[in-house]
């Protein structure tokens, strides 16, 4: 009667901590997930504004036999139908209203089409189907309006810019207009395409995606066109970190303060700029740096990214070179503050690093220094490295001469022992 | 009480043992090769990271930059339609001990061409300090009228520490950079189709080190909790099976098989200052 009281106990504590650890284990299991998605609100809704070209050269029939407007508004018509739910899309027009000679107000002609917002595809592709090839190309003044549009909220934004032709209202350079929006640290991103287009177009478009960090795509065909366009908004549909827009000092003392995390700054050719970041001892900071070419520079540029104490002594950099085409130039380090040993508060008190950011890019006269340089920092603190006491793996040994010295060293060890034992034999006969 | 036995006996007891110490040995070093390879993620099997691939197939996109660079497991091929010029990036993941190459293939615009085009590969670590290639095709320029062109990168051996002064490959994410650097500007913007495939080997203990790192080099780990969550900060930047603990090697085998023959080195050492023995012939106690 006892035992089976105590094996019915043993089974019911067993069943408890059974239930116990599955419990635990989906607990485990779970905790992620409401972690994961506390920490930023849902992720910020990406928005995306097509920025399409009404002028009248898109009356050229020579795309797929068609006008180049009937395969802007195919393609659109497509896109429409399969933009992600979670997209808010615009669309905003170029000269589509005004279609005199006036310049001066050729060049104000744009309009927003769709404002931006939670898509009505009914809606958006009635208004899509009242265009007609009119006016002037003002891309400047329409990306600028553009990025107006997208104000607002915190998450990814992207312009498509679609036309056929070169910005017809100089002075203002749509190149440097795009640059100066990008500036503005609010994620923005102009990706180009360009529909059959002329050196002219071509240098301006590329220019354009290149001061922004996007893409630019010649289309020749229609299906090349609505392909392009939806890869495009699906991108700014995937979730993505944005930095944290941030300014560097000119020196280490007055620098700002940085938590891990991404951040972007802005920094001109030649220009030194500072950060700070505490590490506390046992802890290890980690941070890298891009500089983006986004305009054209010389050959040869590289970037320098140094942490030094705050008496000015160097710990440890990170540097890089290169030379050609490219979009940025990137270099990082590690730095393990070892644990002191000695106990307290005084012990625990964390070490400020300053972290210098330089780069070696240069650029003709004629290229403009304003805004500075894209940099985009990235910065994290986790615990420190278990230091090696050796290189090999713990002080264990590998391979075919370690085994003939270890087996070499019993055999000799034996044979000793042998004998002395043999000797001791002998003594103790003699005696 | 001593057992008598022939010197027959003894030697064949002797043989035997020594027969079994190879046997161990063969069999440690096999298991030992066997235990690293499954204690390392295992290359072959590779499952999906979303962007809905398979397991065959991997990826249809590539990510622009390295903050928005599109996760690849190894021997996952990731494809991406993109426009000559675009800066495509992909990351992976590459744990201590593996030797990874990476591959690329890129098929040019059907286009009539203005020009030859050079396609670089470039590899970049979590911190975004670019890798050196020990061997491959990194930058190749195809001619106006070549139809693709292939591209291959062979990491040095990922260790599981280094100093922190070194450029020193570690267990984290990879970049993947894909580009063309020259080409003439007439040729900007033409659809390209490109391929990427990382592949990894796994070197063994030849490579192994002391110490280890905290957490992986992948961008972000500190940033989201003070503690790095397996697969939490960036999702498929983790190895299938998430990351070695660092602290195997099949050194343990090739070392605990090498104290094996030691002491049986040791005994049969032992046993040849004793002669035959004892003679068969005298009666116990004699």
């Amino acid at each position: 009667m006892i035992t089976r009281r105590i094996t019915r106990r043993i089974i019911s504590t067993r069943l408890a901590a059974g239930v116990c650890g599955v419990l635990a284990a989906m607990a485990v299991s779970l905790a992620p997930t409401p972690a994961a998605a506390g920490e930023p609100p849902a992720h910020p809704t990406p928005k995306v504004e097509l920025t399409l070209d009404v002028s009248g050269s898109m009356r050229a029939r020579d795309i797929d036999g068609q006008s180049r407007m009937a395969a802007a508004k195919q393609a659109f018509n497509e896109v429409l139908d399969a933009v992600p739910k979670d997209v808010q899309l615009g669309i905003r027009t170029l000269g589509a209203t005004y279609p005199g000679n006036d310049r001066q107000v050729g060049c104000t002609d744009t309009k927003l089409l769709y404002p931006v917002g939670p898509l009505d595809r009914t809606e958006a592709k009635t208004a899509v189907a009242t265009l007609a090839p009119t006016g002037w190309t003002p891309i400047g003044p329409a990306l600028q309006a553009a990025a107006k549009d997208l104000k607002g909220g915190d998450g990814q934004r992207r312009i498509v810019l679609i036309t056929d032709g070169e910005d017809t209202c100089q002075p203002l350079d749509p190149c440097q207009v795009a640059r100066d929006i990008a500036a503005q640290g609010i994620h923005l991103t102009v990706d180009t395409l360009g529909l059959l287009p002329d050196a002219k177009t071509r240098s301006q478009l590329s220019c354009i995606a290149e001061a922004t960090g996007g893409t630019y795509t010649s289309v020749q065909h229609t299906d090349q066109l609505r392909k392009r366009v939806h890869q495009l908004v699906d991108r700014t549909a995937r979730p993505v970190a944005t930095p944290v827009a941030v300014a560097g000092t000119a020196a280490c003392a007055g620098a700002p303060e940085l938590k891990p995390g991404l951040y972007s700054d802005r920094e001109k050719f030649a220009e030194h700029r500072w950060y700070r970041v505490d590490v506390k001892p046992g802890q290890e900071l980690r941070a890298s740096v891009s500089v983006a070419a986004d305009r054209a520079v010389d050959n040869d540029y590289g970037v320098l990214l140094r942490a030094s104490t705050l008496s000015g002594r160097e710990i440890v950099r990170g540097a890089e070179a290169g030379d050609g085409r490219t979009d940025v130039i990137s270099t990082g380090l590690r730095y393990a503050k070892s644990d002191t040993g000695a106990s307290g508060a005084a012990a625990d008190a964390p070490e400020t690093v300053c972290l210098q950011v330089s780069n070696s890019f240069s650029a003709a006269p004629s290229v403009k220094t304003e805004p500075g340089l894209p940099v985009e920092l990235a910065v994290d603190v986790v615990d420190g490295p278990h230091d090696a006491s050796d290189v090999a793996s713990f002080g264990l040994g590998r391979g075919w001469w370690l085994l003939a010295a270890l087996a070499l060293t019993g055999l000799l060890g034996g044979l000793v022992w042998g004998w002395i034992s043999r000797w001791r034999v002998t003594v103790w006969r003699t005696n | 009480m001593r057992t008598a036995r022939g010197p027959k006996a003894r030697r064949g007891a002797a043989a035997a043992l020594l027969l079994s110490a190879a046997g161990l040995a063969f069999a440690g070093t096999v298991a030992g090769a066997g235990t690293a390879a499954a204690d390392s993620p295992a290359p072959s099997a590779s499952t999906s990271t979303g962007d809905g691939g398979d397991t065959a197939q991997g990826p249809t996109e590539a990510g622009t930059s390295f903050r928005t660079a599109t996760p690849i497991a190894l021997d996952q091929r990731a494809t991406a339609d993109a426009s000559t010029g675009d800066y495509l990036y992909w990351v992976l993941p590459a744990d201590a001990g593996q030797q990874v190459t990476v591959k690329a293939a890129v098929t040019l615009p059907k286009a009539a061409r203005h020009g030859s085009a050079t396609w670089q590969l470039d590899v970049y670590d979590g911190l975004r300090r670019r890798q050196a290639c020990r061997f491959g095709a990194q930058t190749r320029t195809a001619a106006p009228d070549a139809g693709t062109v292939e591209l291959t990168c062979a990491l040095r051996t990922v260790r599981g520490w280094a100093e922190q002064w070194s450029n020193d490959p570690l267990p984290g994410s990879y970049y993947v950079r894909l580009t063309a650097v020259g080409l003439p500007a007439e040729d900007l913007g033409q659809p390209v189709r490109a391929e990427v495939e990382a592949t990894a080997a796994d070197t063994g203990g030849a490579q192994a080190v002391d110490g280890k790192l905290a957490a992986p080099l992948v961008p972000g780990t500190g940033a989201a909790a003070p503690q790095p969550q397996p697969g939490g900060p960036a999702d498929g930047s983790a190895p299938d099976g998430g990351w070695s603990h660092g602290w195997w090697s099949d050194r343990w085998v090739w070392t605990a098989v090498g104290g094996v023959l030691a002491a049986l080195a040791g005994i049969g050492g032992y046993r040849l200052t004793r002669g035959a023995g004892r003679p068969a012939h005298l009666p116990p106690g004699a």
